[in-house]
């Protein structure tokens, strides 16, 4: 594992942040908050992100992906990260794509690659309910016998970009075990109800009354898809990992142009070496989670056994980083860090919501010390 | 020896070592590599545990490898960087130790090879190599610890000699030294940095004096150095009269990235320290295998993950650095946050211990409960010594983050 970017994502790293730079202000943030925009992104962005190629970056090039690495990916999600570029990723490649490539059959990755990678169809993983907390198994969505398929019956909570996705993977017990189920948003007994989130990302209700689904609806067997929901939400966290890089450094990078520009005491503020010390840490705190963060990456695209616990330190490191990089924000802005005119508390809140996804530090601290058997 | 070796060249040069390596390396000492601070110091007062130390040392300072990057015509073994892994790999593999450690090899060694003259490189750089001299250093006093620039020890001109006269602390070993490097004030007006000279000194010359340190974790290897009038030739000042202050932040540096180093090296388990969890399963037993005590066991997660997030981040600095890359802004927080994190590490483990973690001496504690407890007071010194915490901070807020003075 070399912890350094090849001369190919150093390419991509570089193509991504012009992109950004030019046509992903995070005033588009702003702009799509304020208008209540449903979608709550540009499509023609997402279109234009999947010329690119970056949409289908993890997909198999004979799914009409580049088969390339989350190393890639995460690259880009860095850079769309700094300026908190609301398209769908984490939905739509992350978690329902990287569900279908790791658990569909042929005929299902056929018939949804293509057109994910293509930036034609916009899907989402339905994992979370009112009191799952972090735990993937914890569910009361029940996939029942009926006719030659199933019944779905349940209600899921902030299912990312769901007012917009053509089909759902939904996570349901089924003979004591976890199945997933690739549900399509049209079919019969299936409603979706937008929420508001702290962090301004869409996400729904999506209520499911008596869904009848065929067989052919399973990613990966009856019942025993934990393992798979596993993998698919490792792989999703890293690549929300890289997101979160992305904003901690511009974060800091904002609070750093502001502590040089700032007067009080008639000396510049960063010149106090209260704030000095302070800033160090933050600095030290983005730092280690690039480190941790690339090693994540690489070792999910190495298949390497202990990758699980590399992305738990990723994650709990970056949702402690990314908070404090905000809180700290906040605090040297001063009064201005307060009002929404400003834009760090845009950070802050996209940072409270990523820490809340997929599980926070403490619950990636429990998962590591089980990994390592303690 | 080829600088630049082939694949083919450089396992022709395994072969051949590792040939040597068998029929040189005594069969006493295999085993002895697994803990570097046990080695052979050297210098006039060393005594050797075992007869094959002194004819191990013999032999491979003979083939130029006590120093093996050096040139050959300082006792060095003139080897490519290549070669001196394949070299340490061949010793790991038979279980040997580095025939020799210390600070001539890794501190007044690369000083005089960068900023000495031809003279004092062959005056002192062979006799570091076969371990006949043994050097401290005397940079810091009762009145300049972070503030080095405010050194007060004076050498006075004195024909073809200084006169110096001040003391030094912290000076370790040099109870057991030969000689030693120090930072002497030779200006007393002007800026302070430039009126400061780096001096070789012969601890053996009349005047000077070494006091021992006791440290609050009990005795140690720190002393304190007196000069009362000693008198040094000229031809022992490196890098020039006033030109000392650039040698001293030379080796600061590197004092500072083999403090990290050693951190980061010990921090990964080198298998004869007992890891956290492994304390924690034997003081606080719970049910299924896990750790009883559920904030202990996340404070326990939370400074192993620590630990891997630092390895990972040394690791990325030294990967960007084979890559050709010039040193990224990460190296920076090595010294501060090693040191931060072996405190949090030992204080934990005190804590695991509960009331065992309390002995000083004597029965009724293991000598692993002993040592962990002076070892958890010895590492409050690791975030002053080297530049403290707050030097460290300072220096990461001016250079990487540019925020003013």
């Amino acid at each position: 594992m070399q912890l350094v970017l090849s001369e190919d994502q150093e390419l991509i790293a570089k193509t991504a942040a012009d992109f950004v730079a030019e046509r992903s202000p995070l005033s588009r943030v702003r702009e799509l908050r304020d208008a209540g925009d449903a979608t709550g992104f540009s499509r023609s962005l997402w279109k234009e992100m999947a010329e690119l190629g970056w949409v289908g970056i993890p997909f198999p090039e004979e799914h009409g992906g580049a088969g390339m690495g989350l190393a890639e990916l995460a690259v880009v999600l860095e850079a769309l990260g700094r300026n908190l570029a609301p398209e769908p990723f984490l939905s739509t490649v992350l978690l329902a794509g990287q569900a279908i490539a790791l658990g569909g059959s042929r005929e299902q990755k056929q018939a949804w690659l293509p057109r994910i990678a293509a930036g034609d169809a916009l899907l989402s993983l339905a994992h979370q309910e009112a009191r799952s907390r972090f735990d993937l198994g914890a569910l009361e969505t029940r996939a029942e016998a009926a006719g030659d398929g199933v019944a779905l019956s349940g209600e899921k909570v902030q299912v990312l970009d769901a007012g917009v996705a053509e089909a759902l993977v939904v996570p349901a017990l089924e003979a004591g075990g976890i199945s997933l189920l690739l549900v399509p948003a049209e079919a019969p007994g299936v409603s979706v109800e937008a929420q508001s989130r702290v962090d301004g990302r869409a996400a729904g209700l999506v209520r499911l009354d008596g869904v009848r689904l065929g067989a052919d609806a399973r990613l990966g067997a009856a019942g025993a898809a934990g393992p798979l929901l596993e993998a698919v939400v490792d792989r999703a966290t890293v690549g929300l990992c890289a997101e979160m890089l992305g904003a901690m450094t511009r974060a800091f990078e904002m609070t750093l142009e502001h502590l040089k520009q700032r007067e009080q005491f008639g000396a510049v503020i960063g010149s106090f070496q209260a704030l000095k010390h302070r800033a160090a840490d933050v600095f030290i705190g983005v730092e280690l989670c690039r480190s941790a963060v690339m090693a994540a990456a690489r070792s999910l695209d190495a298949a390497d056994e202990r990758a699980a616990g590399l992305v738990s330190l990723a994650k709990a490191r970056c949702s402690e980083a990314f908070l404090h990089a905000a809180n700290e924000g906040v605090q040297m802005f001063g009064g201005v860090g307060m009002t929404d005119e400003y834009d760090i508390g845009f950070y802050l809140k996209r940072a409270r919501a990523a820490e809340l996804t997929f599980g926070d530090a403490a619950w990636h601290r429990d998962r590591w010390a089980r990994l390592e058997g303690y | 020896m080829s600088t630049s070796a082939t694949p083919e060249a450089l396992e022709t040069f395994r072969r051949e070592t590792g040939e040597w390596l068998d029929a040189n390396a005594p069969e006493s000492l295999r085993g002895r590599g697994d803990d570097p601070l046990n080695g052979v110091w050297g210098g006039r007062r060393w005594e050797f545990r075992l007869p094959d130390e002194k004819l191990w040392l013999e032999r491979m300072a003979e083939k130029g490898w006590t120093a093996p990057q050096w040139p050959r015509e300082y006792g060095g073994g003139g080897l490519s960087g290549a070669e001196e892994k394949v070299l340490r790999q061949e010793l790991k593999a038979r279980r040997m130790p580095a025939p020799l450690i210390g600070f001539g090899l890794t501190m007044i060694g690369p000083t005089l090879l960068q900023f000495g003259n031809e003279e004092q490189k062959r005056e002192h750089l062979p006799r570091v190599c076969r371990g006949e001299i043994r050097w401290c250093q005397g940079y810091s006093e009762p009145g300049a610890g972070s503030d080095l620039a405010s050194l007060q020890t004076r050498a006075e001109d004195d024909g073809d000699h200084f006169v110096v006269t001040g003391t030094k602390v912290w000076t370790s070993y040099a109870d057991q030294s030969d000689w030693i490097f120090a930072l002497v004030r030779t200006r007393h007006e002007g800026a302070r940095q430039e009126g400061i000279t780096f001096l070789l000194i012969d601890m053996a010359s009349p005047g000077v004096s070494v006091s021992p340190i006791r440290l609050i974790s009990g005795s140690s290897p720190f002393c304190e150095t007196h000069f009362d009038a000693v008198r040094v030739p000229k031809r022992n000042v490196v890098n020039g009269v006033n030109g000392g202050w650039t040698v001293a932040k030379a080796l600061l540096g590197h004092e500072r990235s083999m403090i990290a180093d050693a951190f980061g090296a010990s921090s990964g388990g080198s298998g004869r320290r007992k890891t956290l969890p492994q304390l924690a399963r034997e003081y606080l037993p719970g049910s299924d295998g896990r750790i009883g005590d559920a904030v202990l066991r996340d404070e326990i997660a939370r400074n192993e993950m620590d630990t891997r997030a630092l390895m990972l981040t040394v690791q990325r600095s030294r990967d960007a650095a084979r890559a050709g890359h010039q040193p990224g802004p990460e190296s920076s927080l090595f010294k501060v946050y090693a040191t931060e994190l072996n405190q949090r590490r030992y204080d934990l483990l005190v804590r695991l211990m509960g009331p065992q973690g309390l002995g000083w001496e004597g029965p009724g504690f293991a000598e692993s409960e002993l040592r962990t407890t002076r070892e958890w007071l010895r590492s409050r010194g690791n975030t002053i010594e080297g530049g403290t915490s707050e030097v460290q901070r300072n220096i990461i807020a001016k250079r990487v983050l540019g925020l003013p003075d």
